[in-house]
């Protein structure tokens, strides 16, 4: 396919499954789009002033300085992945830049879409200059007739100049058969902001990822959260990693973790080395049919000054609060619904409503089935 | 209204409530005193149907069908309700969003209806979580507003609740209760338990009755029942055999 195949012309079923995994097809609410389909890039461009989407090598041919931006938050040799995706001779992924001061309320949507190939590779690099404001969704799915499975590589950098913020809300909506490795980091100058969402009520067969924020500069602020359901042959391998250099630099790492069966290790990292920077770290785990949850938070300081906390909790659903909701009412099911949506119910400081929006529709149609 | 017959009920393998019999007519509001631990919470959690309490003998007609092997949400579908003392805390659950699940279909006017208890301003916040008595209380009537029951059990709607608060609970309560209407008139019914009795200085009772070890030990006039114990105490129930 060329690049900028009209969005509304996909098939059907493809259209639903972007749909489910927050992508707008009919960009109304968006100001933004990349579509990549295996590893053809279908569609990429950009409305709003002073942001550009961009194919990865279109933006190496455009601008001499990414050099300065390609590996250099993720190691190229960090693992068989990372090195997997540095190998491409062909190198396919986006890059999306915000340039000093340029904002976008109406986020830009990405999407990678597994068909037919057996590994879909990207690498991506984000980039919000000095003041920006840049959000962005990002909507991975897999089509229904991966009948033999497949997987997903995808490296990303971010990087959070002065002033500036990111959102990256990444609505992950696979198959049983997919196996997924996002290899993410971000640096975090002074003040920045970075936020980091993710969601996945959908089965898939592995995820695995640790992405790390180095906050760098003074008073810059990361915040990473996880809403995920584990269905019976789910294996999720999620953590987060923030490491506290810049002075007041805070971080609060989240995390909803359901299981059905399947297994899921919730993995937290907050590294404090400055006086005055402060971390949270928060786990909470609802075992409703056995499986497995291992919550393994770490906090680590090494100097006098930082503040670092966490909670880790993993239990059940308690009968006192469904019979509660019972008795106005509500009858097992809609109780027990009731109560997993409020449990899901992560509001996250600095997103836009329509991002915030997007992960309560998806956690919306996880409730309509009963979760 | 409801009908118990001769009711034993267990917690565990204990039997806590012994051969209850009560009776409370359309319109009627009736008052439940006993000292702590008597069983009058377990009375009002076994009506509404509560899997923790298990009846091993007898049964509770309401308008007239039996409920007594009915779910909590069967039965608050006909028409039982309960306010809590303590209810329990839903991380998550927003008081807004359990209202809207709690009307449906009906057509409350939910921002008013919060409005007039005080409690608009906790739409989002997570059910229980850091109320205080007072807020804890006014939340359960405002869910009974909106639930509209026909029965109403108050488990000590009074306690933890200052008394600028109590005038308005007995308000809503009262208004729950119809006690508006002319006594032939009104169709609601209530049971309430008091300890210290003030609420009754805002809902008019009926008929009062006195527990005391799981047993109901006597019935009357529920204001000179009360004096009674306020000069005396529960020590001479204890002593009395049920009448």
């Amino acid at each position: 396919m060329s690049p900028n195949v009209n969005l509304s012309e996909l098939s059907a079923a493809d259209k639903d499954r972007l749909v489910q995994s927050g992508i707008d097809l009919t960009m109304t609410n968006r100001c933004g789009s990349y579509l990549q389909m295996d590893q053809d890039i279908v569609h990429s461009e950009c409305t709003s002033e002073g942001i550009e989407v961009l194919p990865y090598k279109k933006a190496f041919e455009k601008y001499s300085w990414m050099k300065e931006y390609e590996w250099k938050v993720v190691a190229e040799d960090k693992d068989e992945i990372t090195k997997y995706v540095a190998a491409q001779k062909d190198p396919k992924g986006y890059v999306i830049i915000a340039h000093k001061g340029s904002s976008n309320i109406v986020p830009i949507q990405a999407c990678l879409y597994l068909g037919r190939e057996q590994i879909q590779h990207v690498h991506n690099i984000i980039i919000a200059e000095e003041g920006a404001e840049l959000h962005i969704i990002s909507g991975c799915t897999s089509g229904t007739h991966v009948g033999k499975g497949g997987a997903h590589y995808g490296v990303s950098e971010f990087y959070v100049k002065k002033n500036a913020k990111i959102s990256f809300t990444m609505i992950h909506n696979w198959s049983e058969n997919i196996e997924v490795f996002p290899r993410s980091a971000s640096v975090v100058e002074e003040n920045g902001v970075f936020l980091s969402n993710y969601v996945c009520m959908q089965p898939v067969k592995m995820v695995q990822m640790y992405p790390t924020a180095t906050l760098k500069g003074d008073n810059s602020v990361a915040r990473f959260s996880s809403i995920v359901i584990a269905t019976a042959e789910s294996h999720m391998d999620l953590g987060s990693r923030a490491i506290l250099e810049g002075k007041g630099a805070s971080a609060e790492l989240i995390t909803r973790a359901i299981t059905k069966g399947g297994t899921i290790i919730s993995r937290g990292h907050i590294n404090g080395k400055t006086a005055g920077t402060r971390g949270h770290l928060e786990c909470k785990g609802l075992i409703l049919q056995d499986g497995r949850i291992y919550a393994i938070p770490e906090i680590e300081g090494s100097v006098v000054g930082t503040e670092l906390s966490h909670e880790a909790a993993v239990g059940k659903l308690a009968k006192d609060e469904i019979e509660y909701l019972m008795s106005r009412g509500l009858d097992e099911d809609e109780a027990t619904a009731t109560i997993i949506r409020g449990f899901l119910d992560v509001k996250i400081n600095g997103l836009p409503d329509a991002l915030q929006h997007q992960i309560d529709a998806s956690i919306d149609v996880a409730e309509r089935s009963g979760f | 209204m409801l009908h118990i017959e001769d009711l034993h009920v267990n917690v565990g393998d204990k039997e806590v409530l012994h051969d209850i019999n009560l009776h409370i007519g359309e319109g009627e509001t009736h008052v439940l005193l006993g000292p702590n631990g008597s069983g009058k919470t377990t009375l009002l959690m076994t009506i509404m149907g509560f899997s923790s309490y298990t009846i091993t003998e007898g049964m509770i007609l309401f308008k007239g069908e039996d409920v007594t092997r009915m779910r909590a949400h069967e039965r608050a579908e006909r028409g039982i309700g309960i306010l809590f003392q303590r209810p329990p805390t839903i991380s998550g659950l927003k008081l807004g969003k359990l209202l809207t699940a709690i009307s449906r279909k009906k057509n409350e006017d939910i921002p008013a209806l919060a409005a007039s208890v005080h409690m608009d301003r906790f739409m989002d916040r997570d059910i229980n979580k850091g109320f205080s008595g007072g807020e804890i209380k006014r939340s359960e009537v405002l869910q009974l507003m909106i639930q509209n029951p026909d029965f109403i059990m108050l488990d000590e709607p009074e306690s933890g609740v200052d008394l600028e608060n109590i005038s308005l609970m007995g308000t809503a309560i009262g208004s729950l209760l119809e006690k508006e209407k002319r006594m032939s008139k009104r169709q609601k019914s209530g049971l309430v338990i008091t300890h210290t009795g003030y609420i009754l200085d805002y809902i008019e009772t009926d008929r009062g009755h006195v527990m005391c070890d799981g047993m109901i030990r006597c019935h009357g006039n529920p204001r000179e029942i009360l004096k009674d114990i306020k000069q005396r105490g529960y020590k001479e129930c204890l002593e009395c055999r049920q009448t």
